[in-house]
Formats: C-alpha cells, sequence, structure tokens
C-alpha cells in the first residue's frame, strides 16, 4: 500500500495550523484576562512565538516552492530570536519602571525594587 | 478553507488585542499589546500572501517583523528614559542606570 504524501502533507499542515491557530487565541484570551502586567507578559510573549512558528511550519508543509520555504524559514528564524527578547525586554522595563506585581492570595500588589 | 479559521483565529486574537491595548491601567500594557498586535499582523499577511497565491507578501512580512522589534526597543527606550538621545554605553555621570529604581512610573 502506498502513501499518499500530499494527503499526509495536508494532514499535517491541518493539524499544525489549528495548534497554532489555538496557541494564539489563547494567548490573546489570556492577555486580555490576567490580572498583572507580567502574568500577561508571559502569556503574549510565549504563546505569541510558540503560535507563530507553528503556523509558518504549516505553511511551510504547504509552499509551492523552496524560495517561499526560505522566505518563510528566515520570517520564523526572526520571531524565534526576537520574540523572547521583546518580551525580556518589556517585562525589564516594566520592573525598572516600578511596576508592582501581584503577589499573595489576595493579589495585593507587592514587590521590592531590589 | 483551513486558511479561513487561521486568518479568524488571527484576526480575533488581534482585536483582543486591541482591547489591552485601550484598556490596559499602565504603559507597559499597551506597549505589551502593540507588539503582540505586530507579531500577529506578521502571521497575517504570510497567511494572506498564501491566500492570494502571490509569495511577495512575505517581503513584507519580513519587513514589518523587523520594523515591529526595532520600535518596540526605540518606545521602551524613550519611555525609560524620556530622551532617544543617550548613548547606552559607557560609564561617568551621564551613563545610564540600570537598577530598578522604581522611579517615572509611567501610566
Amino acid at each position: 500500500m502506498t502513501i499518499d504524501l500530499d494527503l499526509l502533507r495536508d494532514l499535517l499542515s491541518g493539524l499544525l495550523f489549528v495548534v497554532g491557530s489555538l496557541a494564539i487565541v489563547t494567548g490573546a484570551i489570556g492577555l486580555v484576562r490576567f490580572p498583572d502586567i507580567y502574568t500577561r507578559v508571559h502569556a503574549a510573549g510565549v504563546t505569541d512565538t510558540a503560535g507563530a512558528e507553528l503556523i509558518l511550519f504549516a505553511l511551510m508543509l504547504q509552499a509551492p516552492n523552496w524560495l517561499v520555504v526560505a522566505k518563510l524559514a528566515f520570517v520564523g528564524f526572526f520571531l524565534f530570536l526576537t520574540g523572547p527578547v521583546a518580551t525580556h525586554a518589556i517585562a525589564h522595563a516594566a520592573w525598572v519602571g516600578g511596576e508592582k506585581p501581584l503577589v499573595g492570595p489576595g493579589l495585593k500588589p507587592d514587590g521590592d525594587a531590589t | 478553507m483551513i486558511y479561513a479559521l487561521a486568518s479568524v483565529g488571527v484576526i480575533l486574537a488581534m482585536a483582543l488585542a486591541l482591547g489591552r491595548a485601550v484598556a490596559g491601567p499602565s504603559l507597559h500594557d499597551r506597549v505589551l499589546a502593540g507588539n503582540s498586535f505586530g507579531t500577529k499582523t506578521v502571521v497575517l499577511i504570510c497567511i494572506l500572501g498564501f491566500v492570494s497565491g502571490r509569495p511577495d507578501f512575505l517581503d513584507i512580512a519580513v519587513l514589518y517583523a523587523l520594523i515591529n522589534f526595532a520600535a518596540l526597543i526605540g518606545i521602551l527606550k524613550f519611555f525609560r528614559y524620556r530622551t532617544l538621545a543617550i548613548s547606552m554605553e559607557g560609564e561617568g555621570p551621564d551613563a545610564p542606570v540600570f537598577e530598578a529604581t522604581g522611579e517615572g512610573k509611567a501610566t
């Protein structure tokens, strides 16, 4: 029995599309609903980078030629590097700028800027 | 059809990020929402390039990813030091301070 490579490629890229879109939507829901700047930075930074990489890899599977794959790989590589750097930059700027994280069972702002 | 579902998901996430950009109680919430919106824009441009059958959109996506990151760093530097004119290296009395001083809580 021969494996239908086109069907396999469509199934795999469809799965990656669904998982990537779910990651991005979940991260955006977390961005809206989380109580604090630091938790929001974590939600948005992690899921944006991961979801974007998954969707870009799904697009790479559906690409018509190798030039498109190379361009998508470049975008993916750049987002892979700058996503975490941007997340850290925003969180560091929030800490140095004096945003206190919410801690404790009552979610009271607390934090020592040292 | 899967392209339509992915684009609808990304557009929904962009709308939620805009909601955080409007409602964020602090400056850093809005900066985070803007950067998140830009990253989702890059993904949406790539998907739309496939939908419309034009591979040139990927060049636009690369360019906007670069612009988004550079603008984020510039905005964070401006809101930390209130000027873009200082150099980020060197010692002396004019050197930038990197410890957490808790000053300048911008809202």
